[in-house]
């Protein structure tokens, strides 16, 4: 039956693509998170009536945010290759991927982050400054926890976008479903291959968003 | 117990500065309720978030308990805030946090032991009447629930001074009173000095000793809760007094009144403490020969005792009506004929 359908469709090769777009995506959302927290937080603290009140440093790392934010994903692998080469010593392979995957979302997801941090109820914040509450603790208990759903869903959009961007990394030979997708499937005429190719894109992508789902549900109590 | 000297404090705005408090001296005892009334943009919301430190004076001083607070920074600031509670109008509570969790975070920022938080926490619950609502998150409470979860979390460090910042100013007019009745309750048994701001002067008869009348960062007036309510001096008071002691449509009913009698005196009697209690109106009738009929009337109690309001239209013969008016100000009252020209 499913030989009938995907007839040309090579499975072993095809799970170990899907392994690769799985960890690819895995490991730029894990550090997209950490970079994008951290670039958020630092736009939201140095924006103007705030706690780290900072005129330069905002506009720095605003302007920083927006040019990668800017650039076309398949332009900025290609700006990155230099960068990654130097990083990772090749340009081929899942791992080489992560360095542009990890640019090209962190900035996306800062802007959001920013945005989530900013929904807070300044009075919340406020009132954990009049409790005498320390920098550090109103950022752990306050700005992390209250917008935490608003950051799970935002996580989710931003590692759907990883998926896509996979894809198209695996176009210049970072492997992945994308890569196969393009090789054997498009190249060389066999669409079986870019169809199976296609539908575990989109189980992934299902999985991801109804994982976010579940986990912004349960985290908001509002 | 809080000495606010000389405070000044501007804003630098686009349309240039603003004197928010200007040259601002107060002295609020130990175990007082203490209110600052006045319209928005009066400064009253700025002063009371100098107390702990959310704003710091251009120029002044402000001591609480012995620290001065306008000079304190860092870890210093951060004791002495755990000392100075605060509720606010809109409660300000973390959505993400069930009530036991809320009311126990500044005991974790004050780095409090989970079992001792814990029992914290349950007497707390007690005290503010939300037993049994523990666990449930904020959205699930009503703004009286919520503004006791406040009051809970401002006490839980045991401070010294509670400030409100309008805190009843979200709550329909019975959860005002019972949250107004809680606070009375903890300054009675905590001995907790309270400093409340608010521009309802319901909320400064209810529960105040001393107001403070502020009007574009200024302090117009200062005095006993009572006295400013018998002879409020300036006009802005007046107002508050009236959102109290007279119907909003008395101005209007009395002019018109005024218009219709042809003969005979409106007259506007003040009560005050024990003489709102005396029957004046009775033996005014028995002592002289004159129909008196009553208008309108209030009576408001204050912390320290009731003040009322009587408008009376007295008829008979002018030497009858000036008899009677000699009479009212021999017997404690305040009098006052009422003409519109």
């Amino acid at each position: 039956m499913i030989e009938q359908i995907f007839p040309n469709v090579e499975w072993p090769n095809m799970w170990e693509a899907t392994y690769e777009t799985i960890y690819m995506t895995v490991i730029s959302v894990i550090f997209t998170f950490i970079i994008g927290l951290l670039l958020g937080l630092l736009l939201f603290l140095t924006s103007k009536n705030n706690i780290w009140e900072n005129r330069a440093v905002y506009l720095i790392t605003s302007i920083i945010v927006n040019v990668f934010r800017s650039i076309p994903f398949i332009i900025l692998i290609v700006l990155l290759i230099p960068f990654t080469r130097a990083m990772l010593g090749t340009i081929r392979g899942a791992d080489a991927a992560l360095p542009a995957l990890i640019i090209g979302a962190a900035p996306f997801y800062a802007r959001m982050v920013e945005i989530a941090l900013r929904e807070i109820d300044k009075g919340v914040i406020e009132a954990a400054r009049s409790m005498g509450a320390r920098v550090s603790t109103i950022i752990s208990k306050v700005l992390i926890r209250e917008s935490l759903p608003a950051l799970v869903s935002g996580i989710t959009v931003t590692a759907i976008a990883l998926v896509g961007y996979t894809a198209m990394a695996g176009v210049i030979g970072a492997g992945g479903l994308g890569n196969l997708a393009f090789l054997e499937g498009f190249q060389r005429s066999r669409d079986d291959v870019t169809l199976a190719a296609t539908i575990i894109i989109l189980v992934i992508v299902f999985v991801i968003q109804f994982l976010g789902d579940f986990f912004t549900r349960k985290l908001d109590k509002r | 117990m809080i000495t606010i000297s000389n405070v000044k404090k501007l804003f630098n705005t686009k349309s240039g500065t603003l004197t928010a408090v200007d040259d601002v001296n107060l002295q609020i005892n130990e175990g007082e309720i203490f209110g600052v009334i006045g319209y928005s943009g009066a400064g009253k919301s700025t002063l009371i978030r100098m107390l702990n430190g959310l704003e710091s004076p251009t120029s002044g001083m402000v001591d609480v308990n012995g620290k001065v607070i306008s000079n304190s920074k860092g870890s210093d600031l951060r004791r002495a805030r755990q000392k100075i509670s605060m509720i606010f109008q809109h409660f300000n509570l973390l959505w993400s946090r069930t009530v036991r969790e809320n009311i126990s975070f500044p005991l974790e920022i004050a780095g409090v032991g989970k079992r001792e938080r814990d029992k914290r926490v349950d007497e707390l619950i007690e005290l503010v009447g939300l037993d049994g609502r523990g666990d449930a998150y904020p959205s699930q409470l009503s703004g009286g629930q919520k503004q006791r979860v406040g009051i809970a979390r401002a006490l839980a460090n045991e401070p010294e001074v509670l400030l409100c910042d309008e805190a009843t100013s979200a709550l329909d007019p019975q959860t005002t009173d019972a949250i107004l009745e809680l606070l009375v309750d903890i300054n009675k048994r905590m001995g907790l000095t309270i400093v409340l701001i608010t521009h309802e002067m319901h909320v400064i008869r209810k529960i105040c000793h001393r107001v403070a009348v502020m009007e574009e960062g200024r302090v117009v007036e200062l005095g006993d809760v009572l006295d400013v309510f018998k002879q409020p001096k300036e006009s802005i008071t007046k107002r508050f007094v009236q959102q109290v002691t007279e119907p909003e449509e008395t101005k209007e009913t009395i002019e018109q009144l005024v218009r219709e009698f042809k003969a005979g005196k409106v007259i506007k009697l003040t009560f005050v403490g024990e003489s709102a209690e005396q029957p004046v109106i009775t033996s005014l009738i028995r002592s002289f020969d004159l129909q008196v009929n009553i208008l309108q009337g209030k009576i408001s109690q204050t912390r320290n005792g009731a003040y009322g309001s009587l408008f009376i239209h007295v008829n008979g013969s002018a030497s009858e009506v000036n008899k009677a008016v000699d009479f009212l100000h021999s017997a404690k009252v305040g009098v006052e004929v009422i003409t519109y020209d």
